[in-house]
């Protein structure tokens, strides 16, 4: 009868853990996943390379340095160098962007934000998203909009590797009278450099690092997660033997 | 009583006698462990005070770490957090550990405060334990929204936007109070400053001197049981409760196993999922404070959303404001309102039973509620659960004297 109180009072406990994951997860724009793989570090290379050649010119990753990367990445000082340190001295600084934030807030009218938390504020699959919804937007000052966020100061950096899109959008009238429109898809209307799987790779890769520098420590965390486990799980069998000896008299 | 002599060649009686001439170590050993005498039949519910413990030891000893290189400056305060999770050895675990720890300490609160619920704790003569552990309660609550605000991101700083701005809804003074709590006309550097002083001194000592009261009065008293029986009055010829053991060693090398089963799952959470899906670490939070651009929709964090939701839930800004209070002050006045003649949940009629169970369900709805938008079907609903969340209260009196309640034994039920 107590066993079965106990047990219903964990399952009470995880359900609340459960439900508050799963409603976590929830809500928002219909998002295609971002499928990242964090363990894979040739992806993340990729995406280093891909950051620092397309992202740091406007934007800054102000939190992250330059050695944490190599370290992390198993990058050489030479490779850090020689690839992805443009407009840095020591491998110990962390990474600036090229363009002055003051002109950035004069030319888009608002600073490019850091990209160091990116990930972790918007959500990967966000991230992701976002870097393939350019569409073109001849009312843009941009000249285009995007899906993910409409409205973006944000020029279609990537069109060289992408191409330019057209978003199909139809209207629906409903039965009061207002109008619904829904996203239908994406057409192809200039071709990129690289075709639409190379392109999501692309960014894939891209999207990977920006989770990375999110949390540099997420990987050695979940390592050492692990050992803590085994050690508690030692730990609890040798703590309920002395339980269990000292309650021997207990009747 | 300190006797102290020097006699040569005479035995002293060794360095414990030594100490206890001069501080009553063995006497406050044995009072509140050795022969502290509580239950042997103490179960899953009766572990949480003792982890309450466990996470306030661990929330002063890595915010003691945390202080040693977190600036409380509004400019730095967001960056010197990223230099903790970055450039400081063993910064992110101190800091993970930390930020887990504040929803942890809720949890087991709550698992603590139900387990009175269901055993009749606060009952007499416990009545002053309860009010003291509802203080601890609203230090704990002050300190966990301080605390929010030093990371001085986007949601510390909307979150402690909107719960001040409350405060200006009391008539006369409401406007110059919110003003005093800011110390500012909007949330700035000098309220981070007064915010940092309150969380890491302040409301730390009231809330260790609180809990060191809330000991003092459960030792005089004794502690209750599952089946809510008095244990002292039965006792042996040696002047021990029958059905009384030692709280050390019994209790606490059970206490031990439950410690550790404790820290499995909050080491589980720290290293496995330290946001726990943007519930203990909220997403927005990671964008530093702008205090030009709100968030598409605020809530505060998990702990505070049962009353947040019975707060949003009142049209009239006064009037939810004191239903807001009044949410949080009802559970104190318990021991009056439960007019049972027993105290454990085992003896009542179903009528507290089932009254308990819609609680319950209660609390985790509005809880629910509380951190979605504001939707009219979310407000509706969080009508309806405030008007049974304070039904289950107010209707107290009511109910528990016309519950059929089973006769209480003499002895307490164990067995192996």
């Amino acid at each position: 009868m107590t066993n079965l109180k106990r047990i219903a009072g964990l399952i009470l406990l995880s359900a609340c853990f459960m439900t508050t994951q799963a409603l976590a997860s929830g809500g928002g724009a219909k998002l295609v996943s971002a499928d990242i793989d964090p363990d894979n570090i040739k992806s993340l290379q990729r995406g280093a390379a891909n950051f620092m050649n397309y992202c740091s010119g406007c934007h800054s990753a102000q939190y992250v340095r330059y050695n944490t990367i190599g370290k992390d990445l198993d990058l050489s000082e030479e490779m850090l160098v020689d690839n992805l340190m443009f407009n840095a001295e020591k491998t110990f600084d962390t990474i600036q962007a090229s363009m002055a934030a003051d002109d950035a807030a004069r030319w888009y009218g608002t600073a490019p934000p850091d990209m160091s938390l990116i990930a972790r504020a918007k959500g990967v699959d966000h991230v992701y998203n976002f870097l393939k919804g350019f569409y073109v937007d001849a009312d843009s000052p941009t000249g285009v909009d995007n899906l993910q966020t409409p409205g973006s100061s944000m020029p279609h950096v990537l069109w060289e590797l992408q191409g330019y899109q057209e978003a199909h959008f139809s209207d629906h009238q409903n039965e009061d009278g207002s109008v619904t429109t829904t996203f239908d898809g994406f057409e192809q209307v200039t071709p990129g450099k690289l075709d639409s799987e190379d392109y999501d790779d692309f960014v894939r890769d891209t999207v990977n690092f920006l989770a990375y520098i999110a949390e540099p420590v997420r990987s050695f965390r979940v390592v050492l997660g692990k050992w803590v486990m085994i050690y508690l799980i030692f730990f609890l069998i040798i703590a309920r033997m002395l339980k269990k000896q000292i309650w021997k008299d207990v009747k | 009583m300190a006797r102290i002599e020097a006699e040569v060649g005479k035995p002293q009686g060794g360095f414990m006698k030594w100490i206890d001439d001069r501080f009553p170590f063995t006497e406050t050993m044995k009072y509140h462990a050795t022969e502290y005498y509580a239950s042997k039949n103490f179960n899953f519910w009766y572990v949480f005070g003792v982890l309450a413990f466990v996470v306030l030891f661990i929330q002063l000893f890595t915010g003691i770490f945390l202080t040693m290189n977190y600036k409380p400056d509004a400019a730095q305060a967001f960056a010197s957090v990223e230099y903790i999770m970055r450039d400081v050895e063993w910064g992110w675990l101190i800091r993970y550990m930390h930020s887990t720890g504040a929803s942890f300490f809720f949890i087991v609160v709550y698992l603590h405060m139900f387990r009175a619920m269901l055993y009749g704790s606060y009952k007499k003569p416990r009545e002053l334990i309860w009010i003291i552990g509802m203080l601890i309660f609203l230090v704990l609550m002050a300190e966990a929204f301080a605390g929010y605000l030093l990371p001085w991101g986007q949601m510390s700083y909307w979150g402690a936007q909107v719960i001040i701005s409350l405060f200006g809804a009391i008539p006369w003074v409401g406007d110059a109070l919110v003003e005093i709590i800011r110390g500012d006309y909007s949330i700035s550097d000098i309220t981070l400053n007064r915010f940092f002083a309150l969380h890491v001194i302040a409301l730390p000592l009231a809330l260790i001197g609180l809990i060191f009261v809330h000991i003092v009065a459960l030792h005089e008293v004794g502690s209750n049981n599952p089946d809510g029986i008095e244990i002292k009055k039965l006792k042996g010829d040696d002047g021990v409760p029958l059905d009384g053991i030692a709280f050390h060693p019994y209790h606490t090398s059970k206490d031990l196993v439950a410690i550790i089963i404790f820290l499995m799952v909050f080491c589980g959470v720290v290293f496995f999922a330290p946001d726990m899906g943007g519930y203990f670490l909220e997403h927005a939070n990671f964008e530093p404070a702008n205090m030009t651009a709100t968030p598409e929709h605020i809530a505060p964090v998990w702990y505070f959303t049962p009353f947040y939701a019975i707060l949003r839930a009142v049209p009239d800004k006064l009037w939810g404001f004191i239903l807001f209070g009044l949410s949080v002050m009802l559970p104190m006045f318990l021991p009056w309102l439960d007019r049972a003649r027993v105290k454990s949940i085992r003896y009542r009629g179903w009528i507290y039973k089932s009254a308990l169970s819609v609680f319950v369900v209660t609390f985790f709805v509005l809880g629910w509620l509380g951190t979605q938008p504001a939707d009219p079907i979310y407000v509706l609903a969080a009508r309806i659960f405030s008007v049974i969340y304070f039904a289950f209260f107010i209707l107290m009196p009511y109910y528990t004297t016309i519950d059929k309640t089973k006769p209480v034994p003499e002895r307490v039920v164990y067995h192996d």
